[in-house]
């Protein structure tokens, strides 16, 4: 294997995983901050407890979140170093603003957060875990935006090297520099992206506490004195079912827009997302969408749906039931004529006549995993809420759930689905974007690092996901047995003024 | 030293300047906490006294390592061609720091989760080992620094795994390590009170003897072998010596926060050095890069980035270090074994 095809794995196995926590980590922590609000606010008990019992939950897996996204940020200069080269100018700031703005602020802040149930006053202590809350969610939008300017390389252009293979001023060249920040933050994708992977959290946080509260609820039916954990665990389980459902509907609608936007700026994304080989749509004709297809998507043979959904696909691409949606054979042979992914594009354009002596011929992703994760992705965030709804329905009028079997693997769905639905829609995003590493620009091929070994990149590699196996060991291992422990007894707690007690909480 | 096609400009300078002060933010405060992990085998003779030394970096430390990633960030952002060049050229060594970071990082939230002993000694030596590992590469790393590590005209690291591994670059990670060793028993004395605080005070002074040692070694070879800032590198030299030396005195006299503030200075100096001998080449040797240099001009982002993210810098390092501050003050008392609260199994999940 090339060291690019490990470099490329080593970069899916470690996002992938990475982006295991971070939806909990993005979501979980507002949830936990509104829990502790409605305590200060109401000084009911039962939020206090959630509060604490959810807050564990939440630092168990923060600490993961943490760790692997350190990773993250060193694996650009690692592995991809002409990448990072190419685009430093503009996809450096990004990152460095997250450290400054997000990490400092996130980090501080729930470290005060953690200690200082004893040594800050109540109101004080509320808002340094909203504090970490928005520094989580702040990360969010540059990483995003960051990830958008790949999709959609805006408010930049290209610099050439002059004779003595230099750019301006003694400087750099060879590479993508910033025109307009304002552009790469207001970038489309971005602004759709954001509430999107935002609200997919909320999906997620809300599947999690609906799931844990729910499991509990079914084991706590029947009990003797259990009447406050009951009353405790059914506000939670609602509260994490409308989460859910709300979350959802979220989900769709700004998933809805970004498909058009994606349409728009990669349009072969979207024919890869559909297996759309020819040209549909436009005028009285539409194209349709396939839910479930048998056999081979690798355009030699017509695909065969099993389930279609007419003029869908239209729909999503464009808005328009009849709008036109290219498809890969048509838009591989206008690339290859010269046109460019977005006409009017200045960094396409301006590395259009050095792209063109790279030669590319295949201008597509994988279709497969570009057309399965997609559906995938819907299918398991309906599935999410649909159990939301489900769980709501089971609890109405103050009834509970039954133990057993199925509610068991219905509480391990709602955990799990929205989960792998993100899983899916990234790695969608990411494998969808191939063989670009910025769309219609810089190729994945590129960007690898031309002084790291396949050796070393094998070696890493495979020690990544040897230990983080391990630690996902001990993470659910110690997640599962928090969510078993239950919800925490509590007393007030109060601002230590006597340096001889001991501290209400210490590691 | 090769002369430059083009002097570096102002916005330049000034970022080279703001990555050195970050490193040295990371240096100074991530420094006490490798010191603590890597002092919890040898002074904590009970559970209790593990959990004090724990719990002294147990709310900071986490905030600490943003300084790095910071750095790291920021030399994305200004320097893109420094990031990827050095990224990729120490490409085991930087793996074998996250692993460090890794291990250490998830040891001190989790070790709390479960009082069974196995899994506490287990989550201590990750702790431990990880920031050994930490402290020692970036150790061997920085001597690499003012080595110069050489590049070819891709801008390429040629020097290979094992050419990082000279007798100063190894003497380098030792010193890092015992300094920062030095720096966090001064800290824990700063930070405990009773048995442990007399004790951590007690290692503080073989430590501090033994980082004088080293370090006035490693920077002699340094300045006769490396020069850098002429004679300013040897003010340098002598007030890094001078920082360690009143460290050690003081501690020895029980007054820790002149300690304190003498070691993180020592530190700060000691860095200085490092980044003066480091402009304007980032720690690269260009003698192999056939009149393309990698240096502060050609791995630079452009004036327009590079003003942009100042901008950020000068609005947000501030209230950085405003908070910062704060969430320090509001851990300012000592604690001791008495403060440790008891756990019963009940207890293991309260809070």
């Amino acid at each position: 294997m090339s060291p690019e095809t490990i470099a490329r794995w080593q970069f899916g196995i470690t996002t992938v995983y990475h982006f295991f926590f971070v939806p909990v980590t993005l979501a979980l922590s507002m949830i936990v901050a509104i829990f502790q609000t409605m305590w200060v606010k109401t000084g009911d008990e039962k939020f206090l407890r959630m509060t604490k019992f959810y807050g564990k939950l939440f630092l168990i897996n923060f600490a993961m979140g943490v760790v692997t996204g350190i990773v993250q940020e060193f694996q650009f200069g690692m592995n991809w170093s002409e990448y990072s080269r190419f685009v430093g100018d503009i996809f450096g700031a990004p990152l460095a603003l997250e450290a400054l703005l997000a990490f400092f602020l996130e980090s501080t802040f729930l470290g005060l957060w953690i200690f200082g149930w004893d040594r800050l006053p109540k109101k004080v202590h509320l808002a340094t875990i909203w504090l970490a809350a928005i520094g989580t969610n702040l990360s969010a939008i540059f990483i995003l935006a960051a990830n958008s300017w790949m999709q959609s390389p805006v408010g930049a252009t290209y610099v050439a090297c002059d004779a003595n293979g230099f750019g301006p001023n003694g400087g750099d060249c060879n590479r993508a520099i910033m025109t307009d920040f304002g552009a790469v933050l207001t970038n489309p994708v971005s602004l759709v992206t954001f509430p999107h992977v935002i609200l997919s959290a909320w999906l997620t946080a809300g599947g999690l506490v609906a799931a844990i509260s729910g499991w509990h609820l079914s084991k706590l039916k029947g009990k003797a004195k259990a009447e406050r954990d009951i009353d405790t665990h059914r506000w939670a389980a609602k509260f994490g079912a409308w989460v859910l459902i709300l979350a959802g509907v979220g989900v769709i609608v700004t998933g809805d827009i970004q498909g058009k936007i994606m349409t728009e700026v990669q349009p072969m994304k979207m024919a890869a997302a559909e297996a759309l080989y020819t040209t549909e749509g436009g005028g009285t004709a539409c194209a349709d969408f396939s839910v479930l297809t048998i056999g081979s998507l690798d355009g030699k043979q017509a695909v065969k749906p099993v389930i279609a959904v007419p003029c869908l696909l239209s729909f999503l691409a464009t808005g328009d039931f009849h709008g036109k949606v290219q498809g890969i054979n048509d838009l591989t042979t206008a690339y290859n004529g010269g046109q460019l992914i977005q006409p009017d594009n200045a960094l396409q354009k301006a590395y259009a006549s050095e792209l063109k002596k790279l030669g590319i011929t295949d201008w597509a992703p994988n279709i497969p995993v570009s057309y399965w994760t997609f559906r995938l992705m819907m299918g398991l965030g309906f599935i999410g809420m649909a159990i939301g709804a489900w769980m709501l329905w089971v609890m109405r009028k103050g009834q509970l759930p039954k133990a057993g079997p199925v509610w068991n693997t219905l509480m391990y769905a709602a955990v799990l689905a929205p989960l792998f639905a993100i899983s899916f829609g990234w790695i969608f995003t990411e494998m969808g974007r191939q063989p670009w590493l910025v769309a219609g620009v810089l190729p994945t091929a590129s960007g690898v690092s031309p002084g790291v070994s396949a050796g070393e990149v094998l070696f890493t590699c495979i020690t990544y996901t040897l230990v983080y196996g391990a630690l996902a060991v001990v993470a659910v291992g110690l997640f599962n047995k928090y969510v078993r422990l239950g919800l925490p007894e509590v007393s007030e707690p109060k601002v230590l003024t006597d340096d001889e007690a001991p501290l209400t909480f210490a590691y | 030293m090769l002369l430059l096609a083009t002097d570096p400009n102002f916005l330049q300078t000034i970022w080279f300047i703001l990555i050195a002060v970050l490193w040295i933010g990371y240096l100074i405060l991530e420094g006490f906490d490798y010191g603590v992990a890597m002092l919890l085998p040898i002074l904590a003779k009970n559970e209790k006294e593990k959990r004090v030394m724990v719990n002294t970096i147990g709310p900071v430390w986490d905030g600490n390592q943003v300084w790095l990633l910071t750095a790291g960030g920021a030399t994305f952002a200004a320097f893109p061609g420094w990031y990827a060049t050095l990224f990729s050229g120490l490409y085991i060594p930087l793996f074998l720091i996250l692993m460090g970071l890794i291990i250490r990082g998830v040891a001190f939230e989790y070790r709390a989760k479960n009082p069974e002993t196995q899994w506490r000694n287990a989550f201590d030596w990750m702790a431990t080992i990880g920031s050994f590992v930490v402290a020692l590469v970036f150790g061997v790393g920085f001597a690499n620094f003012v080595i110069g590590l050489p590049i070819n005209a891709k801008h390429i690291y040629v020097g290979g795994f094992w050419g990082l591994f000279t007798p100063f670059a190894l003497l380098g990670g030792i010193v890092l390590v015992v300094l920062f060793a030095f720096h966090g028993a001064i800290y824990l004395s700063l930070k405990t009170k009773g048995d442990i605080r007399v004790r951590a005070r007690a290692l503080a002074n073989p430590l501090g003897l033994a980082a004088i040692g080293g370090g006035a070694i490693f920077l002699l070879w340094f300045q006769l072998a490396y020069p850098a800032g002429g004679i300013i590198g040897w003010i340098l030299l002598v007030l890094a010596a001078a920082g360690l030396a009143s460290a050690w005195f003081f501690i020895g006299k029980g007054r820790e926060g002149i300690a304190f503030i003498s070691s993180s200075a020592a530190i700060a100096v000691v860095a200085v050095m490092i980044f003066v001998r480091m402009f304007p080449n980032l720690g690269f040797d260009n003698s192999l890069a056939q009149g393309h240099p990698l240096n502060v001009v050609t791995a630079a982002s452009t004036d327009s980035t590079l003003t942009l993210m100042l901008i950020a810098a000068v609005v947000f390092v501030p209230i950085v270090l405003g908070y910062t501050t704060w969430g320090y003050t509001r851990f300012r008392k000592r604690i001791g074994v008495e403060n440790m609260p008891n756990e019963a199994p009940a207890a293991a999940h309260a809070g």
